[in-house]
């Protein structure tokens, strides 16, 4: 397959266009792995999964444990709806995904690196193998990278099988140990026993990328794009009612408003922010900012515009979460059922003072005791849509 | 030789790719439900012990993934997404009605010459270029009443003329 026929359009100016993996392979190869460290550290680096816990951090903790071998995990299992920046990632510049594994793992002492892939981008598969054949002929994999001696470092791919919930790192990790994808309890976290026991690292594909970028541009000018508390830019995925979808990059703390003028969404009715676990914006929100304190997400932006059904949008998400949830704890796997089975009831008949109330305190608890992110989040786009657009319901009228 | 030995052949074969650990057993179920479409009941009882993986574990691996099936299948499985960004687009649902109509089958149902299975699958990363659907691994956006016929007509093309080979 061609996999540049399904590229999509980019609305500006990429960082990753400019940046050569190899410049940043190189200058990591001369450094002492503290040093790399401090300065993925410095930059103030993000995960741009959608947690945004700082990547120097976490290899700082993975580099501290005692057990080898060590690995690195790419997680190219980019479920969220309306996400796809690692799909264009992965097509444009899978190098420098590559390079910001291989670095990872000199800056933590880890020789073994594994792509998760998603199974729906399947296609990207053989392009992707390509690609790690010529980075290891251009000796920016294997043994000895760039003519550094004790530089090991290698990727292979391994495949997922359709589950929204192996994006989340621990079932990810159990996915690839052969299991069904079941979030495990923390502690421990991945970078004390992860993969096999191991201690591993977790990057998200955008995440990973940024690294030869922040290499060769410098900490510091990485750390001026955004905001102090959130430095750097980041990719956003934007799809729905505008005219423009596709792919686009701002520096954290870019506001939603400027982002619906340059995709053409003017007239947006709500925004969905963060994918199906995110949050629904009204207009009187608009000029709130992508950051994460205010508008955290993993770079999904949803566009409906005038005249959309926002019941039908929360219906469609909430059978998402039914069907995706793994079913390990009950309040995800029982709750998602029931609130999808109240969101069909109210779209029919309306909903109740009485029903409300259940609907909210069901919503708590799924949030307070679910034992991971999925559970957690499934209700947020609900909430914030009855908040919004309770109006919407028959029976009620603004 | 008889369906049950060639079932170990093909996964002794996949085991000295893939190893016997247990992390070899979603790229061996994987390869499994790639070449048959489906993973029998026969293969799972001989993956787990070729890996020495108990036989629930196997089914429990083998049912919690929605691209892996225990039942069998068509040759082209098409996966139609039904994520809201691919469901809000205009030619979303002629889209389905020409896929049905085109077919002749519903959802979840495959066709009597066993060609094509048809599903739905949740948000498959093509939200800009909506609506969008895999038929096994290949994906096709940008999906309108006339394309899904065409598209479906190109597998039917493909089976026949690797029938003409085989």
């Amino acid at each position: 397959m061609d996999v540049k026929a399904v590229r999509g359009f980019v609305g500006n100016k990429l960082t990753f266009d400019d940046v050569s993996a190899k410049d940043g392979m190189k200058i990591a190869s001369e450094m002492a792995p503290e040093d790399v460290l401090a300065i993925v550290g410095a930059s103030g680096l993000r995960g741009r999964g959608g947690a945004g816990f700082p990547a120097g951090k976490k290899w700082e903790f993975a580099r501290s444990q005692p057990g080898t071998p060590k690995y690195i995990i790419g997680n190219a299992d980019e479920g969220e709806p309306g996400t796809f920046k690692d799909r264009l990632i992965l097509t444009d510049h899978p190098e420098l995904v590559f390079a910001g594994m291989a670095i990872a793992g000199r800056a933590v002492g880890a020789e073994f690196g594994i792509l998760y892939l998603r199974a729906e981008y399947g296609w990207l598969r053989e392009h992707l193998e390509n690609a790690l054949d010529a980075c290891r002929a251009a000796k920016l994999l294997g043994k000895d990278i760039l003519g550094t001696t004790g530089f090991d470092f290698d990727i292979s791919i391994r495949m997922g099988a359709g589950a929204y919930i192996c994006g989340e790192e621990t079932a990810l990790l159990e996915s690839l140990e052969g299991r069904r994808g079941d979030a495990r309890n923390r502690i421990p976290f991945p970078v004390q026993a992860g993969y096999l026991g191991k201690p591993t690292v977790v990057n998200n594909v955008e995440t990973l990328a940024w690294v030869p970028c922040i290499l060769v541009k410098g900490p510091s000018w990485f750390a001026a794009m955004g905001t102090r508390k959130a430095p750097g830019a980041w990719l956003f995925s934007v799809s729905g009612d505008c005219k423009r979808p596709g792919i686009y990059e701002y520096p954290f703390g870019t506001s939603l408003r400027q982002i619906l003028s340059d995709v053409g969404a003017e007239n947006a009715k709500a925004v969905q922010v963060g994918g199906a676990s995110g949050t629904c914006v009204p207009p009187s929100e608009f000029d709130r900012t992508l950051t994460p304190g205010d508008l955290a997400t993993g770079g999904s932006i949803i566009v409906f515009g005038p005249g959309q059904d926002m019941f039908a949008v929360a219906e469609n998400f909430q059978h998402f979460f039914a069907d995706e949830s793994c079913g390990q704890c009950i309040p995800c796997r029982v709750g998602n059922q029931r609130m999808l089975e109240a969101i069909q009831r109210m779209r029919r008949d309306g909903l109740d003072e009485e029903t409300e109330h259940t609907l909210r305190q069901l919503a708590t608890t799924m949030n307070v005791a679910s034992k991971c992110g999925l559970g957690q989040m499934s209700s947020r786009a609900f909430i914030s849509i009855l908040n919004n657009f309770a109006s919407e319901l028959p029976g009620r009228n603004a | 030789m008889d369906a049950q030995t060639n079932v170990r052949t093909e996964i002794e074969q996949l085991a000295r790719i893939h190893g016997r650990n247990r992390t070899a057993l979603m790229p061996i179920l994987q390869e499994l439900n790639r070449a048959h479409n489906y993973i029998s009941e026969d293969a799972m009882s001989c993956v787990s012990k070729v890996l020495n993986v108990p036989r629930a574990e196997v089914y429990g691996v083998a049912t919690f993934y929605s691209f892996f099936s225990v039942k069998p299948r068509g040759k082209y499985v098409i996966r139609l997404c039904r994520t809201v960004s691919c469901a809000k687009q205009g030619n979303y649902h002629p889209a389905i009605a020409a896929l049905l109509e085109e077919l002749g089958i519903g959802f979840g149902e495959t066709t009597p010459d066993g060609l094509f299975t048809l599903e739905r699958t949740n948000c498959s990363g093509m939200c800009d270029q909506g609506p969008a659907m895999l038929v096994n691994e290949d994906v096709h956006a940008h999906l309108t009443e006339a394309s899904v016929r065409k598209i479906v007509n190109i597998y039917r093309h493909k089976a026949a003329e690797r029938g003409k080979l085989s």
